[in-house]
């Protein structure tokens, strides 16, 4: 049994449709990319998983309808998000952050910081203070201390400089190999998706267009669907 | 010159307790009682404060908890001393004139209407629910008027200051010190909420509800508790404030005194733990010493409040400390 399962979902912005059909499952102790150019609709299907805005079809966590929960809700099934842009508890310190969203479960504080070493440096520090790849770290720790079934990564290594996209990646691939805990993963850099994920899901307006293994991708089909 | 925070605290404690010390030693008992006042007010604020300052909630009708420990007091002291039991229709409640008894009746009351008003109001937010608390607030003070059985407009007196075991309550360095203790407990409490898992959240919270969630945390809840607790606290000042005029009436329950403990946690810092203690003393003093001079003190208050607002975020203990406090 998949661990999510999403079947023609759609969702709207007031008027505006964003999703029109998005399919997808994600396997327990997988790693999926969702795919696609920018305004196609990743991001809306992320927020429509963990029901933070109205959508509708078909959306199975463990084979539990999601439309009737509350996010919160979603979060306590398993879902862990690291929301696109960070956005960090600023006033509270690196500690706090991550005892605020602590739930029961393997991931502590130790953990955390075991993974990103310059967490427990800045741990009385003030998350504001950080730098954004230092944030980046906060977030997806603070999504780890949920103890996640399912981490949910919305463009995580954006605007990041290089040096720390690399361990914000190699932060990603320990977590591949040591936790077993599934990953949607969603990015622009191809080069770095294809060396983690298993398989992939690309969206073209709203719409899944393409789904498959990640060895299975094509130089074809990434250049009509992604431009590269 | 930027001080410590846990300095500053515990200065301003200990200058709370040195002015009734100076006073009972120059035999100045009114100043006793200034101090006990700005005390009460302080708990009242320390109370509001977990909702206004940690959780960013505006509360413009906190004079309802403040009102409700003040009238539980007076009822139960009222029919103890009148030797009438309490008729509730279905049962009938004896009055007490014990500290302890009465605290925990008007907690449990404020606790209770907090509660039911927090599920009413809570999933609102901004101008709605200050304008929400405030009509709450206004209905029990209107209620509260004409509520003739307990003296309606005029009030209600209680002749003699409810007892604690052991101590001569009528004593004003002995009340002074239960108000004083009380307050110290709940400043403990309040510093062990901050720091749990529970306050952080709640701060989480205030900061952006949406993000809460996605850590599977329910911002309502987190806010009903808090609010909850918050009436508790502002409700046992009712009672003690109570008991230090041997007096209630409606006005407990009146929007100028919601304004007032707002006040209070603004200039002394908001979301800080002594903030409304720093407030409350510094709002005691201009109303005896500049009341003292002129009607129009308050006209002085609103000055400092106003360079506290534009200059110093933080309020007093903000610019000490070089910190600001919270964004509500």
């Amino acid at each position: 049994m998949s661990l999510l399962e999403v079947q023609g979902l759609t969702a709207s912005y007031g008027s505006s449709q964003a999703l029109f059909g998005v399919d997808l499952t994600v396997a327990e102790g997988e790693v999926t990319a969702l795919m696609g150019r920018n305004g196609m609709g990743k991001s809306t299907t992320v927020k429509a998983i963990c029901r933070l805005i109205r959508a509708s079809g078909g959306l199975r966590m463990r084979g539990q309808d999601l439309h009737p929960l509350a996010s919160h809700n979603v979060a306590r099934l398993g879902v862990g998000l690291v929301p696109e842009g960070r956005r960090c508890f600023a006033d509270l310190t690196v500690h706090e952050n991550l005892i605020a969203a602590a739930r029961p479960g393997d991931w502590t504080f130790q953990r955390v910081a075991e993974l990103f070493p310059r967490l427990e440096e800045r741990a009385s520090q003030r998350a504001m203070s950080l730098s954004g790849g230092e944030q980046q770290m906060l977030a997806i720790g603070r999504a780890l201390m949920t103890n996640p079934r399912l981490l949910i990564l919305d463009e995580a290594t954006e605007g990041l400089a290089p040096i720390v996209r690399q361990e914000i990646w190699a932060a990603i691939r320990r977590l591949k190999q040591e936790t077993g805990v599934a990953i949607l993963l969603i990015d622009k850099s191809l080069k770095e998706l294809s060396s983690v994920c298993d398989r992939a899901v690309i969206l073209e307006r709203g719409t899944t267009v393409w789904s498959g293994g990640m060895t299975q991708l094509s130089a074809q089909t990434t250049e009509r669907y992604l431009g590269v | 010159m930027r001080m410590n925070e846990t300095w500053v605290n515990a200065l301003v404690l200990l200058g709370l307790v040195a002015v009734p010390g100076w006073a009972l030693m120059v035999d100045e008992p009114f100043t006793i009682t200034l101090a006990t006042r700005a005390a009460i007010l302080a708990l009242a604020a320390v109370g509001l404060n977990i909702v206004l300052g940690i959780g960013g909630l505006v509360s413009f009708g906190h004079a309802l908890f403040f009102g409700l420990g003040g009238y539980a007091m007076g009822i139960l002291a009222f029919h103890a001393q009148t030797y009438s039991a309490l008729d509730l229709g279905f049962i009938q409640i004896e009055g007490s004139t014990s500290m302890p008894v009465i605290w925990l009746v008007a907690m449990g009351v404020s606790a209770l209407v907090a509660a039911v008003i927090g599920i009413l109001t809570l999933r609102t937010s901004g101008v709605y629910f200050i304008m929400i608390t405030l009509a709450f607030a206004q209905m029990f003070y209107y209620f509260a008027i004409s509520w003739a059985q307990y003296g309606g407009e005029d009030g209600l007196s209680i002749y003699v200051r409810n007892g604690f075991p052991g101590l001569n309550t009528l004593a004003p360095i002995q009340f002074f010190g239960i108000c004083f203790v009380v307050l110290c407990l709940v400043l403990l409490l309040n510093a062990r909420v901050q720091a749990s898992p529970f306050g952080l959240a709640l701060n989480a919270a205030r900061q952006s509800a949406t993000r809460v969630e996605a850590v599977g945390l329910d911002p309502i809840k987190l806010r009903l508790v808090a609010f909850v607790l918050s009436g508790a606290i502002t409700g046992l000042a009712g009672a003690l404030f109570a008991d230090l005029n041997r007096f209630v009436s409606p006005s407990m329950f009146s929007w100028t005194l919601s304004g007032e403990l707002i006040v209070l946690i603004i200039i002394g810092g908001v979301g800080r733990l002594m903030g409304p203690v720093i407030g409350a003393c510094i709002f005691v003093g201009l109303e005896h010493f500049l009341g003292g001079l002129t009607d129009f003190w308050h006209i002085y208050l609103g000055a400092i409040l106003l360079c506290i607002v534009l200059f110093g975020r933080g309020g007093v203990i903000g610019l000490l400390t070089g910190k600001e406090g919270a964004h509500v």
